[in-house]
């Protein structure tokens, strides 16, 4: 009896100590194509031009007791911007846009999490694109979470920032309409077990 | 007049070649200076417009041009050495051969997502080959590469007919300017 109560302290100590550890860490579902970063920019002022990063890989870990301890990290092959048009593809992966060859990866890592609750919050962290690492805010909603019909445990968020392009060195001359562009992240990720 | 002969180079050989040659004059600087136009420039989409249009026209012609060689008689080469011989044949395949290969990467670039080449709203040629990993940039380094090694070779061919019409004095140039008359039967004595 005694040994069994003593066992239980010590479990329920570890859980008060551990609290970070009890965060779930997720892997992002790049494999399903669940996730996705998207983005946005004007095209002379007139409409909106959408393209995406097709391939990229990343992980984040979450915990809903303790939200702000949640941890992001992303890393993007430059390389697969799509636009749905290869002639432009070609010349955003130029050196005078994304410049790929120099500058093969953009890599995206939190440094704090501050939860608003009801779901939102704003993901800080520094974004290394076209060789500039910045300090960025991501606007963060949490969509939902639960096991998937196929044995497994799912989370999802969407985040929205807004870039300038010529705070990451990327000069090029698109117009006044265009010097911003806007992100925008679907990501879901599968639990590790 | 038309045609070729030992002699000399037809009236069609002649057009072809020096329209051919005008082209290129064009289309090199026209390509370079088309992709470093800035995009609020006036010509940033009508040059390359442009470009694949007066490239598929250059492309019928070279078609052109390969059936005319494959099957006229070719004049007599005339060369010093048997080593200008083989440069000057080998320069001349590669002058047909390069920019075969230059159209077809010219048009891998353009076709990369499965659009279509506008011909001056003539008609359009349809993408065949696409979806290829990265086939835009492969295809457009290729093109860049072509592209300069048609340049090199031209130098090559200019300067070998120069030489010919400076130095050797023979009627290499001459024949390429004129079309063959056809030789004066000669009178019995």
């Amino acid at each position: 009896m005694k040994v069994h109560s003593m066992s239980h302290l010590a479990a329920g100590m570890l859980l008060l100590l551990s609290g970070a550890a009890l965060a779930s860490d997720y892997v992002i579902d790049t494999k399903g194509a669940h996730a996705f970063v998207q983005f946005h920019i004007k095209h002379l002022g007139y409409s909106w031009l959408t393209g995406r990063f097709n391939t990229f890989s990343g992980r984040f870990s979450y915990d809903e007791a303790n939200p702000d301890a949640a941890r992001v990290e992303v890393t993007i092959d430059t390389a697969s911007v799509d636009s749905n048009h290869a002639e432009r593809d070609k010349h955003l992966r130029d050196d005078d846009l994304l410049d790929v060859k120099q500058f093969p990866q953009a890599h995206f890592v939190s440094t704090s999490y501050r939860d608003r609750g009801d779901g939102k919050g704003e993901l800080l962290g520094n974004l290394t694109l076209h060789g500039v690492t910045r300090p960025i805010t991501i606007e963060v909603s949490h969509i939902g979470a639960g096991f998937d019909p196929w044995g497994g445990y799912r989370r999802g968020f969407e985040g929205r920032t807004t870039l300038t392009l010529a705070d990451f060195g990327i000069l090029r001359n698109l117009g006044p309409a265009s010097k911003e562009v806007h992100l925008w992240l679907g990501i879901e990720g599968i639990r590790e077990e | 007049m038309w045609r070729n002969s030992a002699n000399g180079y037809g009236l069609i050989q002649i057009v072809l070649h020096w329209s051919m040659a005008g082209i290129v004059a064009v289309m090199l600087p026209l390509g370079l200076w088309m992709t470093g136009l800035d995009y609020y420039d006036p010509w940033y989409t009508r040059a390359p417009d442009l470009h694949r249009a007066i490239g598929v026209l250059f492309g019928l012609m070279l078609l052109a041009r390969w059936v005319w060689r494959l099957t006229q008689v070719q004049p007599t080469v005339h060369a010093a050495t048997s080593r200008d011989q083989t440069v000057a044949v080998l320069v001349h395949w590669l002058l047909y051969f390069i920019p075969l290969c230059l159209i077809i990467s010219g048009y891998l670039i353009s076709t990369a997502d499965g659009r279509a080449v506008e011909v001056f709203g003539w008609f359009s040629l349809p993408a065949t080959m696409q979806g290829i990993d990265g086939q835009a940039d492969i295809a457009g380094d290729i093109h860049f590469v072509l592209a300069m090694a048609l340049l090199a070779l031209i130098v090559l061919h200019v300067l070998g007919a120069l030489r010919h019409h400076f130095v050797y004095r023979d009627d290499t140039l001459r024949r390429m300017l004129r079309p063959q008359i056809p030789p004066k039967p000669v009178k019995e004595q």
